[in-house]
């Protein structure tokens, strides 16, 4: 056992950090965001100019064929590009979604034209992608969307809607499931595209969150037409395409940002209860020491998958654990932090509450945490299923025709 | 980056479990269970015989001289088949007190009996119910005897050697003693305990001889090293403990079919399973980053040991009742082992100490790091 890098594992690292050295911010907070630092417009600007950057240094699209601009990397990089990057101001949230999931299921079912039309200016953030799936009644059971596709001659015809879409309001392209038999089982009538955002017919509103933020569109298509050559995948086809995109979320989803147990611990040392300091309250003591020691978990299991993925290895669905584990707990601690403020508790005025009001924050964000890529029911599901390997849940939706199927409470 | 043990360290691993897979069956298991005998003497000679007595014992003092990360491997293996043996009180204690503190003679006259399986040792250091703190200690060295009662001890109705705690005359804080258990002034009774596999007694010292073991006074530090390590150890046996019990439920899940089909395809059940698993994993995580610090002798042990003993603690009784829970009725028969883990799990985790007051020393440890 040890905790030392590879000679090539050094020596990415190297390069990471020198490139970070070179074209990046320090974060000024542990809890900065680059959406924090430019709002907006001007955070998309920036972000695209830094994946250029990036692109140039061979520092994006780690693990995608070489090609198409990728490097063939082992997973480890993506880990090790993420543990350099940490300290430092760097986009989220802006093209992980098109070169983690939309790219790599282009590759899978694009023809070679189409890959080499829309891969290279996704890798250098020239083009922005989005991932059109999630419906008002179709989310952890995704196979239940209902937008229709109906073919026209040499194209199709869209309508429905479609929702939490990161990234909508600024995407210059889409992959999207559709239903395009109703009268075939559910998993069997879906046809899989992808599409331009700028097409008529589309309509994005954004969503606003509990947190204030808005993170998150809807989607409205209207009769969208899109070209028959912008399938991906036979017609009836769309549910493995969208199981091969699913499957690459794993490697996407990135840990959560927020309050977690050290800046519990340090809040804990600094607040006065009524006996005294936090630190030195038995009840404290005991919850903080439990939090602890989930953290620390996660984080060495972490190092476990690294190892595996050092060795070569894919990351599989055991991976689902940290978010599984993380997303609950960062809850509990807001929610106990906010006890340990008291009345004070209350407070969001950034200027008054401790840390600049990340606690509270956090009260408001970390539900969506449990919810988004996959709620903690579905990843108990998927690791029952595929983990420890037990039969999937008795099913009434498998055999009869989608327009049979009971939609509500009648 | 290498976070899992060598290949040569598996291999050892699936040699522990194939010889315990033969002789800490659960028929062999339940013969200790059922009986007055309090070890399973045939199994502690093979794994004498095996070399795994003196792992962790250097070879001056005839051990194998392999290091702590291949204890680890065996202690995970003897945690999975709950085997009845004085495994715990005689290596990860006496060993590795002797180890820290034992002086070359000390040494010399135990570590090479220990290596071998010839000799058992325990640790006495409760007296009574409650937190065994340095004031509960009432038991008094002075003048090379040592006199005072200890129970419960994990393995003092069979062992030959004791490291005691105890009060000496002119030390302000406890000190550690060592007592040839076979001298005279030394009463042992056994206690019952919930985990009849494991047994346990009182220890009633009159008199009887004793030499300190480390400086007079200095037994509060030396008993917080010894513990630490011995908590990594007995982490990696609840981790084996609780994987066995996950294991079980599984299996029995699969099986089982109620309301016409198996009682696995129940999220009820499904998500049951997930909480024991999660619980596992991240024990083994924490297990894991001990064993490195044990065998690396890495500053961050002590807050590394408590966390893995905090970890492995909750994982393994959760596991051991949700196991119950999933066999239903029948897991609260005699007949089926689930028991055997439920009282394992509930032993291992009050042997070193509550969890409740491990979550205390972790906090101390990390409020002391962060200065």
């Amino acid at each position: 056992m040890d905790f030392t890098d590879t000679p090539e594992e050094a020596g990415f690292r190297n390069e990471a950090r020198a490139f970070l050295e070179r074209h990046a911010e320090p974060k000024r907070g542990a809890f900065e965001t680059w959406q924090s630092r430019y709002p907006d417009r001007e955070g998309l600007e920036r972000a695209k100019d830094f994946q250029r950057k990036r692109a140039d240094a061979g520092l994006a699209g780690l693990h995608w064929p070489k090609a198409y601009g990728g490097r063939e990397a082992p997973a480890i990089f993506q880990v090790i590009l993420a543990q350099e990057e940490a300290r430092y101001l760097v986009p989220r949230g802006y093209f992980e979604i098109g070169l983690g999931m939309c790219m790599p299921t282009l590759f899978a079912y694009g023809t070679e034209e189409q890959r080499r039309r829309y891969a290279p200016p996704a890798l250098r953030g020239d083009e922005v992608w989005c991932q059109l799936f999630s419906e008002p009644g179709a989310g952890s059971d995704l196979a239940g969307l209902r937008t229709r596709a109906v073919r026209d001659g040499d194209s199709w015809v869209v309508n429905g809607q479609k929702i939490w879409t990161s990234g909508a309001h600024w995407a210059d392209h889409a992959i999207l499931v559709t239903r395009s038999d109703p009268k075939a089982p559910k998993h069997k009538g879906l046809t899989f595209f992808f599409l331009s955002m700028k097409s008529p017919g589309i309509e994005t509103r954004r969503i606003k969150q509990i947190s204030g933020q808005s993170h998150f569109n809807e989607v409205y298509l209207t009769d969208v037409r899109i070209p028959d050559s912008q399938r991906l995948g036979a017609v009836g086809q769309g549910w493995g395409v969208a199981i091969t995109t699913l499957m690459n979320e794993r490697l996407t989803s990135g840990e959560l940002r927020g309050p977690d147990f050290e800046e519990l611990f340090a809040l804990a040392r600094t607040v006065e209860l009524e006996d005294g300091p936090a630190i030195a309250n038995a009840a404290v003591r005991e919850r903080l020491a439990d939090y602890y020691v989930r953290t620390q978990g996660v984080r060495w299991s972490r190092f476990r998958t690294m190892t595996a993925l050092s060795r070569g290895d894919t990351p599989g669905p055991e991976n689902s654990i940290g978010k599984l584990v993380n997303a609950p707990k960062a809850q509990d601690i807001a929610s106990f932090a906010l006890d340990l403020l008291d009345m004070g508790g209350v407070v969001t005025d950034k200027d008054w509450a401790p840390m600049r009001a990340a606690f509270q924050e956090s009260l408001l964000s970390s539900p969506g945490s449990r919810i988004a890529a996959g709620t903690d029911e579905i990843l108990k599901n998927i690791i029952a299923e595929r983990v420890l390997g037990l039969p999937q849940d008795v099913r009434v939706d498998r055999e009869a025709p989608f327009d049979q199927l009971p939609t509500s409470r009648r | 980056m290498n976070f899992d043990f060598s290949p040569d360290q598996k291999a050892l691993r699936d040699q522990a479990r194939k010889f315990l897979a033969e002789h800490a069956s659960s028929v062999r298991v339940r013969r200790i269970l059922d009986t007055d005998e309090p070890y399973d003497r045939e199994l502690w000679r093979g794994v004498a015989e095996m070399g795994w007595t003196g792992t962790a014992i250097p070879d001056t003092y005839g051990g194998a001289g392999f290091g702590y990360l291949e204890l680890c491997v065996i202690a995970e293996e003897l945690g999975r088949s709950v085997a009845p043996i004085p495994f715990s009180s005689t290596v990860y204690l006496v060993a590795e007190a002797l180890l820290l503190a034992g002086s070359e003679a000390q040494k010399r006259k135990w570590l090479p009996r220990i290596a071998s399986g010839e000799v058992v040792g325990c640790l006495a250091l409760a007296e009574g119910a409650g937190a065994p703190t340095p004031p509960a200690v009432k038991t008094r060295a002075a003048g090379g005897r040592i006199s005072g009662t200890k129970a419960p001890v994990a393995d003092g109705d069979v062992a030959d050697v004791a490291i005691v705690a105890a009060r000496a005359d002119g030390a302000a804080d406890l000190s550690l003693v060592l007592v040839d258990l076979a001298g005279p002034g030394v009463t042992r009774t056994p206690l019952s305990t919930v985990d009849p596999t494991r047994s346990h007694g009182r220890l009633s010292f009159d008199g009887a001889a004793a030499e300190p073991l480390g400086a007079p006074g200095a037994g509060v530090a030396l008993l917080e090293r010894v513990l630490d390590r011995a908590a990594v150890l007995v982490a990696f046996e609840q981790v084996g403990g609780a994987q066995a019990a996950l294991d079980m439920a599984r299996e029995y899940a699969m099986g089982r079919f109620a309301f016409g089909r198996p009682i696995a395809s129940f999220q009820a059940i499904k998500h049951k399973l997930v909480d024991m698993y999660v619980g596992v994993e991240l024990a083994r995580s924490n297990a894991y980053y001990a064993a490195w610090a044990l065998s690396t002798d890495a500053d961050e042990l002590a807050v590394a040991a408590a966390a893995a003993r905090i970890s492995a603690t909750e994982a393994y009784f959760h596991a051991a009742k949700e196991n119950i829970q999933t066999h239903g009725g029948m897991g609260f028969t005699w007949e089926f082992d689930c028991h055997l883990h439920y009282r394992r799990a509930k032993l291992t985790g009050l042997g070193l100490g509550s969890a409740r007051r491990w979550k205390d020393l972790l906090i101390t440890r990390l409020e002391a790091r962060a200065g």
